[in-house]
C-alpha cells in the first residue's frame, strides 16, 4: 500500500516509521525546513519538504496513486483543504484526517471529509467514561443512522430503580439493550427488573438524551 | 446589502471602505482587534461611529461568524492571508449559511483555479498579476503609474 502523509509532527512521524515497519511504502510531507531535516535524517527518500497544500508537491509526492492519504498537520483548515483535495480532485479513496480542534470537526463533516481522528474528543471521551457525569457514557455515537448507545447508572432514589423494563416509561425510539449487575450482563426482556445501582446500555434515537437520563437519576428530593 | 468581510488586511480593509462608501452594511471579522486601526486610518470618525462594525474573532469559529452576522450577510468575502482558511470558511458561508454572494482570495492559482472549477468564485491577485505583466513585457497594454 502506498501512504502518504501530509504532516511530520509527532503523530505523522511515528505513523510513517510504524508503516514503513510494516513494510507499506510511505512519503511523509513537511512544510517546515529544520523540522524536515531531523525527520529526513531517519526516514530519508520517504520524507519530502514541501506545503502539502500546495497541489504541484502533492503530485510530485505521487498523490495520484496514493492508496492511503493521511492529513495530520498542526492545522485544521490545512487538514480540510488536503483531505478535500485528495478525495475530490485526485481521486483518492481512502483519506484519514486529523482534527486539531473539536470545534472545528462540524466543519470536516460538512465539507464530506471523513473519517476525522481528533485526539482530543478521544481523551475527553476516555475522561469522561473514567469520571462519568451524571453516570452517563456515550458509548457509540452513529451521527449518520440518527442514533447513539448510551450506558447509564441506575441511581437510589430514581423512577427506573425498582422497576421493570417495560413499565420504564421509556420514550418511543429508545431501547434498553442490556442491564450489567454484578460483573455481568444479560439481554433484559420486558419484565425484568431493575435495580439501584445497575448499568443499562440502551441505544436511542439522537435527542432523546435528556428525556431518558432524567428517569435513571435521583429524583428524591435529596437537596445537597 | 450587507456585506460580511472576514480578514482585514490591505484587501479586506480597502473593500470595506469602499462598500460602506457606496452605502451598504459592513462588517468586519479579523483575529487581531488591532486591525480596526486600517479602516480608521485617515478617517477623522471612528469604523464604528461611522456605521461599519468589528468583530474580533478567529475566522473559523462559528460563534465569531455569527458575531459578525453571517446569517444576515448578503455577501461574504474571504480575505485573510491563508489561502487554506479562505477556502474552508467561503464554503461554510456557502453551504452552511447558503449566503448568496460568496467571493474568495486565493493566491495560489492552482488552488483557485480548481476551487473556481468546483463553484466557487475566487480571485487570484497572482495570476492577475502574471498576466497583467505578461501583456506589459509583451507591450500589449501600457500603463502610467499603478496598475492593477
Amino acid at each position: 500500500m502506498y501512504v502518504l502523509i501530509v504532516g511530520a509532527g509527532k503523530v505523522g512521524w511515528n505513523l510513517a516509521r510504524e508503516l514503513i515497519n510494516k513494510s507499506h511504502e510511505v512519503t511523509v510531507i513537511e512544510s517546515d525546513q529544520s523540522r524536515y531535516a531531523v525527520v529526513e535524517q531517519e526516514l530519508e527518500h520517504s520524507a519530502q519538504y514541501g506545503d502539502g497544500s500546495e497541489l504541484w508537491v502533492l503530485e510530485r509526492a505521487g498523490i495520484e496513486r496514493a492508496d492511503l492519504v493521511v492529513a495530520v498537520t498542526g492545522d485544521d483548515e490545512d487538514n480540510i483543504l488536503i483531505s478535500q483535495v485528495a478525495r475530490e480532485k485526485y481521486g483518492v479513496v481512502r483519506v484519514v484526517a486529523r482534527c486539531n480542534n473539536p470545534r472545528n470537526l462540524q466543519h470536516f463533516e460538512l465539507l464530506g471529509v471523513k473519517p476525522v481522528i481528533s485526539a482530543t474528543d478521544l481523551i475527553l471521551r476516555l475522561i469522561e467514561h473514567e469520571v462519568p457525569k451524571y453516570g452517563l457514557v456515550h458509548l457509540l455515537d452513529l451521527p449518520e443512522e440518527r442514533l447513539e448507545i448510551i450506558e447509564l447508572e441506575v441511581a437510589h432514589g430514581s423512577e427506573a430503580a425498582g422497576q421493570a423494563v417495560k413499565s420504564l416509561g421509556l420514550p418511543d425510539g429508545s431501547l434498553v439493550i442490556s442491564i450489567l449487575r454484578d460483573g455481568g450482563g444479560f439481554v433484559p426482556t420486558g419484565d425484568s427488573v431493575v435495580e439501584a445501582g445497575d448499568e443499562v446500555l440502551l441505544v436511542l434515537d439522537v435527542g432523546l438524551e435528556t428525556s431518558v437520563t432524567e428517569r435513571f437519576a435521583d429524583h428524591s428530593g435529596a437537596a445537597i | 446589502m450587507f456585506v460580511l468581510i472576514v480578514g482585514c488586511g490591505r484587501v479586506g480593509s480597502a473593500i470595506a471602505h469602499s462598500m460602506l462608501a457606496e452605502g451598504h452594511e459592513v462588517s468586519v471579522l479579523d483575529e487581531d482587534a488591532e486591525a480596526i486601526a486600517l479602516l480608521e486610518r485617515g478617517q477623522t470618525a471612528g469604523w464604528e461611529e461611522r456605521g461599519g462594525r468589528f468583530t474580533e474573532g478567529t475566522a473559523l469559529e462559528i460563534d465569531a461568524l455569527l458575531a459578525a452576522g453571517i446569517e444576515q450577510a448578503d455577501a461574504f468575502v474571504a480575505s485573510t492571508d491563508g489561502d487554506n482558511t479562505n477556502l474552508v470558511i467561503a464554503q461554510i458561508a456557502k453551504r452552511r449559511f447558503e449566503v448568496e454572494r460568496v467571493v474568495v482570495r486565493v493566491l495560489d492559482p492552482a488552488r483557485a483555479r480548481w476551487y473556481a472549477e468546483q463553484g466557487l468564485q475566487t480571485v487570484c491577485p497572482t495570476q492577475t498579476a502574471i498576466e497583467l505583466l505578461e501583456a506589459a513585457v509583451r507591450g500589449q497594454i501600457r500603463f502610467e503609474g499603478v496598475s492593477g
